[in-house]
């Protein structure tokens, strides 16, 4: 009875620290959502935006333009040379027309919009002046829920709300107490210390439901991302990794006595794994050389995992890969961090 | 009389060969108030968290409550309730949550509204700890170490930095407790609050007890209870003789301080006469004259030289 009490009142106590701390409440609620909105319509899919182009002024140029025009792809404009060539140097337009002849296009061949754009105008110029396609094609956009940006990011994002939050959750948490010598004060109660820590891996536990819920039903609402797996494989891909993480936090704070060094090495842990585990852009971007070391980071695997249940509705037990990957960074962390753990 | 409290030999060096307690011995009786009186730097908390099983001796046996530390350790705690010199305890609670939260970790304690009643709390109970004066925080502390009904109560500097009013407030509370038959063991760098809040003292320096008793008993280790303190204006043929000084009747020793003269009286007004006809037989004028009872300041200045607070 007094053993389930103190975990209780250990629970609330962390509970209650999170609710009441407004600028948490932002990082972990608003801030994933607000980047979701902000990279959801940076990247939107639909209509892609036009390619702007210039037509230098002169003769035939009003007749190049209307030609232009039939593009769909393109907006082009007319512009004195200076001005265009200007345009050209700072990006506001891909590519320069000039109603020469023969007609000459000038652009940078490294972007890929203007190697698009000097396709589309060469089509264009070419079939205004006569040129019969032999061949009959259609276009068919595809651009289903369940494969576009956002789709792609939610999970993503979902995954490294869980890191951070155990990271910061746990790591800096325990740090702070130690530093306000509030950890001492705890040891000379008669507290047990399994009830403190697990009282601050449950409370990780519960804010990973929270988040769950807060980042997948958004997603729902304004991007139409649609959940196929299960939503006990979900919470369980999301236990494991919130586990996982707090098992890393843990670690990271066994020795810290700094808000320098601990804000130092979970950086350091956490960055790399933004960059590579798949966050923002898929983890296969990177060499092959380094795919067996990046696949091995918990973070791809929690991302994968997640992306696998949420989008696809995998099994969890298709995914035992990941969350055995899952279970050893947490199992190792866990077990070094309670041998090298200062409670004072 | 039963023991509360027993050390013996400790010693603790930290790495970088600081000797903070250097072989000090303690005993504590059961149902007293004691202080460890001490300037900063003198190793009072370094003992006091060895004595509460928070730092390791390098030497020496600690027996609390007739237990040891490690193998009774949990059952210990149940007994003990520990304020420390510095926590900061947790922001976002309200005081009664802090409370409730704390005697959630004992298996028997105090009722949290009684001990919020206690420290006079009650009006503050649903306020934040971070919105709490230094004063009602440190009660706070102290009640965090009462609400789990212990035997024993160790106060690290429980009145530091507090106003006189809080400090008396503090004091109540810490006599409650010890009228209810708790012993408590306090660190204190204030004379005035060891003299009137505690059974006895040790004056702790440089990691050793350099005197033990109850106030009143080293206060008299003095030879005199009053010290009349003087300053001469300036001029004159001579500077004074300190040994002259002494042989004033009823003086019982004399010393310089800041400029001025500090004398150990048994009896001033048989003393007074005598040193004003000495002054004028030598030609000094007196700028400055007061007689006061003798503190426990007096003692740690006639024993090291120093005062208390200069550390
Ligand atoms: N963790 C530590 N590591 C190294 N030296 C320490 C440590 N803690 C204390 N000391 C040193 O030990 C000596 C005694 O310190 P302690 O804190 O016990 O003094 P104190 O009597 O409580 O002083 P104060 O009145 O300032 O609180 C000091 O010289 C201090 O510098
Ligand atoms: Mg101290």
């Amino acid at each position: 009875m007094g053993r389930r009490r103190a975990f209780g009142h250990l629970l609330l106590w962390r509970l209650a620290e999170f609710r009441r701390e407004p600028e948490v409440i932002f990082w972990v609620f608003v801030f994933p959502l607000l980047l979701a909105i902000g990279l959801g319509i940076a990247f939107r899919d639909g209509a892609p935006a036009k390619l702007p182009v210039a037509v230098i002024e002169g003769a035939g140029a009003a007749e190049m333009a209307a030609a232009l025009a039939a593009a769909p792809e393109l907006a082009c404009e007319i512009m004195e040379p200076g001005q265009a060539a200007r345009a050209l140097r700072l990006g506001k337009v891909v590519l320069l027309a000039e109603p020469s002849d023969p007609v000459t296009y000038r652009f940078d061949p490294s972007r890929p919009e203007s190697l698009l754009a000097r396709a589309a105008a060469d089509a264009a110029l070419q079939r205004a002046a006569g040129r019969r396609d032999p061949v009959a094609v259609r276009d068919e956009a595809v651009s289903e829920p369940g494969g576009r940006y956002i789709d792609f990011l939610i999970p993503g994002l979902l995954g490294m709300n869980l890191m951070g939050g155990g990271m910061w959750g746990v790591g800096y948490v325990i740090v702070e107490m130690r530093i306000r010598m509030l950890l001492k004060r705890l040891m000379a109660t008669p507290m047990r210390r399994s009830d403190f820590l697990l009282a601050i891996v449950a409370s990780r536990l519960i804010f990973m439901l929270a988040e769950t819920a807060v980042l997948l039903c958004c997603g729902r609402e304004l991007f139409d991302v649609r959940i196929q797996g299960s939503v006990a494989a979900i919470l369980c891909v999301g236990l494991l990794g919130s586990l996982c993480f707090s098992g890393l936090g843990l670690l990271t704070a066994s020795r810290a006595r700094k808000i320098e060094t601990i804000s130092g090495l979970v950086n350091l842990v956490m960055l790399p794994m933004y960059v590579l585990s798949g966050v923002f852009f898929s983890a296969e971007r990177f060499p092959a050389a380094v795919q067996p070391f990046i696949q091995a980071l918990p973070l791809t695997a929690l991302n994968d995992a997640l992306r696998a249940v949420i989008l696809e509705g995998a099994t969890l037990a298709s995914q035992w890969h990941e969350l055995c990957i899952m279970g050893a960074w947490g199992g190792i962390a866990f077990a070094l961090a309670l041998r090298w753990f200062r409670w004072s | 009389m039963a023991i509360a409290i027993r050390c013996q030999g400790l010693y603790k060096r930290y790495d970088g060969d600081v000797c903070a307690v250097d072989g000090l011995d303690l005993e504590v009786y059961a149902g007293e108030c004691f202080g460890l009186l001490g300037p900063n730097g003198a190793g009072k908390t370094t003992t006091i968290e060895i004595l509460e099983g928070l730092r390791e001796a390098t030497a020496g046996t600690v027996e609390i409550l007739g237990r040891r530390w490690g193998r009774h350790g949990r059952a210990l705690r149940e007994a003990l309730g520990i304020s420390l010199q510095e926590t900061k305890l947790p922001d976002k609670l309200t005081v009664r949550e802090v409370l409730r939260l704390f005697r959630s970790f004992y298996a028997r304690g105090a009722d949290v509204e009684a001990v919020l009643a206690r420290i006079e709390l009650t009006e503050k109970a649903d306020t934040w700890v971070s919105k709490l004066s230094g004063g009602q925080r440190q009660r706070l502390a102290v009640a965090c170490a009462l609400v789990g009904d212990p035997e024993l109560l160790f106060l690290d500097e429980p009145t530091t930095g507090l106003d006189p009013q809080s400090r008396r407030q503090l004091w109540d509370i810490i006599r409650g407790f010890k009228e209810g038959g708790g012993t408590v063991l306090l660190t204190t760098h204030y004379m005035d609050e060891a003299e009137r809040l505690c059974d006895r003292v040790a004056i702790v320096d440089g990691g050793r007890v350099i005197a033990l008793g109850t106030p009143a008993e080293l206060i008299a280790t003095l030879g005199g209870e009053h010290i009349v303190e003087f300053d001469v204006e300036a001029g004159g043929d001579e500077p004074l003789d300190p040994a002259l000084l002494a042989r004033v009747r009823s003086v019982s020793g004399a010393r310089r301080e800041n400029g001025g003269w500090r004398l150990q009286v048994r009896e001033p007004h048989a003393a007074l006469p005598e040193l004003i006809a000495h002054l004028q037989a030598a030609g000094r004028r007196l700028a400055r004259l007061t007689i006061r009872h003798a503190s426990l300041e007096d003692v740690f200045v006639t024993l090291t030289g120093r005062r208390l607070r200069d550390g």
